[in-house]
């Protein structure tokens, strides 16, 4: 049996495999079907410094092979998070990772502190979220932006920082380098890629909000390639997610250059696609008699 | 099947079933078809109501499961059965009547809250088109039950038989007139609240509908649920996606908070 023991940037996970920030709500549910600690980590549903309702509906658009939405980070508040859901969260042995969201980078500053002394384990920085108008992806889209709240988040944190990248962008190592360059300890990629579906009967968008995020097995081979691309140009490790339904589309991803990975609409469909993914991955390394899975990562061989 | 008129109220615990067999297909009319599933101990486990639904795969292709009310279910030996009825309205839907009896279907369940109902209670239920299967439920749980179905015309009437050997009353309207009544069910709904007194008004069906059977109760004094449908992704409360605006202004969710709701607490504006 494959050691399936990876460390993203000073977290110790007991496997790669973890949940992706807005798929699996703050574990409670997918709790009632399987055990959660036999996942590595969770990425909790984005906060916002106070309570956010979301977008109106339509939130959901089926896709080929994927889905949009536009929830538009709806949320409790980070203070409600750390009253009533991270105590329950602290029961299961797994690393909790705190997606952020804010609209100025003091909000962003003033979250880490509070998250880092209700003791996460890792701070997901979000400058990529498509959904809102302030903040979110004005942040991720341009790099010197991207660099002044990654150096904020860092200068209020207590544990590792680590920036989540939007797709929507021209070059992706750019914003990459310039987060790196401010001191975030790892780099998560990709968020959703923004899309649109047309109901040809009523001629209007399927959702409310017009556009929304790309998520699912459409978006697999995006989120590898840019990976790849982040991981030549950066030295702090990632965390690659992006359609990955498969222990095969996970092993993709650590080849492509991911210490870790995280599984998000797949569980839509097979909610037990992240235990599935966990052992077709541990089957992967031990076919290829690897005794870490930490032999994957950046091990593609291009041509 | 026989729905079981006492089913016990289970602890919430989901269940996904990957293999349900199809012991019986029919079609109730030229746009539905009814299955009839074999769900493991599923009822047993996360049974709380009539009105409940079930999150069923429709092919490799498709990302998203498809939520479908349950019209009965019932605990069997030696597996638990449940029906659900539904109309071929996409790629997905028709996928999933295409399937065969004996084949196998992957279901997530019993999901949602269902209606709050007393053994003892009087209810008059309304049901619009591919609304109408989960008030069959609804039937066995109420000490009397009335019934008013719409639908569009004769072609797609459902289940009113079944109706009618369970319910007091029955009342069809159809928007065309061809079959019962020609208008919509606040006809007969006006005229049933009107004549007896309710414990309560269950709906199931379009947006329009339900706004305007939950007005109509309130006019007589009647609490109203109302069940409630949006796009929908994970089904179980993680996603976030299918989200309702409630008249207090906040935002609820129809897979975990519903899909049943008091009418009242509905922004019906929203």
């Amino acid at each position: 049996m494959a050691d399936m023991r990876v460390n993203l940037a000073g977290v110790a996970l007991k496997n790669p495999v973890t949940m992706a920030s807005g798929t699996f709500g703050f574990g409670r549910e997918y709790g009632q079907l399987y055990d959660i600690d036999r996942l590595g980590g969770i990425s909790v549903k984005g906060l916002t410094p106070r309570l956010r309702a979301g977008n109106p509906s339509p939130r959901i658009a089926e896709t080929p092979m994927g889905m949009l939405n536009s929830v538009g980070l709806q949320n409790p508040g980070v203070d409600a998070f750390i009253a009533h859901e991270l105590p329950e969260l602290k029961k299961h042995d797994l690393a909790i990772i705190a997606n952020i969201s804010g609209s100025t980078p003091e909000e962003y500053g003033e979250m880490c502190e509070k998250l880092s002394a209700a003791g996460v384990d890792m701070i997901e920085v979000n400058i990529s979220c498509p959904n809102v108008k302030a903040g979110g992806l004005a942040y991720g889209t341009r790099p010197e932006l991207a660099a002044e709240v990654t150096a904020v988040a860092k200068a209020h944190a207590a544990v590792p920082v680590m920036v989540k990248l939007s797709p929507n962008v021209t070059d992706i190592t750019e914003i990459a380098r310039a987060v790196e360059g401010a001191g975030a300890d790892a780099i998560s990629l990709i968020n959703t890629l923004r899309g649109m579906a047309i109901d040809v009967n009523t001629r209007r968008p399927i959702l409310k909000m017009n556009t929304g995020g790309l998520s699912g097995p459409a978006v697999l081979p995006v989120a590898v390639r840019m990976v790849w691309e982040v991981a030549g140009a950066v030295k702090v490790p990632i965390l690659g997610m992006g359609g990955i339904s498969s222990g095969a589309d996970a092993a993709q991803m650590m080849l492509a250059g991911a210490s870790a990975v995280a599984v998000g609409a797949a569980a839509f469909a097979d909610p037990m696609a992240p235990l599935r993914v966990l052992e077709e991955l541990e089957a992967i390394c031990d076919r290829q008699g690897l005794h870490s899975v930490r032999a994957l990562t950046g091990a593609v061989q291009p041509w | 099947m026989i729905p079981d008129e006492n089913l016990t109220k289970a602890v919430i615990s989901l269940q996904v079933e990957t293999s349900c067999k199809i012991v019986e297909k029919t079609c109730p009319n030229p746009h539905a078809v009814r299955l009839t599933l074999e769900v493991g101990d599923m009822v047993r486990t996360s049974y709380r109501g009539p009105g409940q639904f079930v999150h069923i795969k429709c092919g490799e292709g498709r990302l998203l499961r498809r939520p479908i009310s349950v019209c009965v279910c019932s605990e069997d030996e030696p597996s638990d059965l449940l029906s659900v009825v539904f109309e071929i309205r996409g790629a997905g839907t028709a996928w999933l009547a295409a399937h065969r009896e004996g084949e196998s279907l992957d279901v997530l369940g019993l999901l949602g809250n269902g209606f709050t109902m007393s053994p003892e209670g009087r209810y008059l239920l309304v049901g619009g088109g591919i609304g109408v299967p989960p008030m069959y439920g609804c039937a066995f749980c109420g000490g009397q039950c009335d019934a008013i179905l719409g639908f569009r015309d004769a072609s797609h009437a459902l289940l009113a038989e079944d109706f009618e050997e369970i319910c007091t009353t029955v009342a069809i309207a159809t928007e065309d007139g061809s079959l019962g009544e020609k208008g919509f069910v606040t006809g007969p709904a006006e005229a049933l609240l009107a004549k007896n007194r309710y414990d309560g008004v269950l709906c199931c069906g379009p947006r329009p509908m339900l706004k305007a059977v939950s007005a109509l109760a309130a006019r007589y004094g009647v609490p109203c649920q109302v069940s409630l449908e949006e796009r929908m992704a994970c089904g179980v409360g993680a996603c976030l996606g299918c989200a309702v605006s409630m008249a207090d202004g906040s935002m609820k969710h129809v897979c975990k908070d519903g899909p049943i709701f008091n009418a009242s607490e509905v922004d019906w504006n929203g």
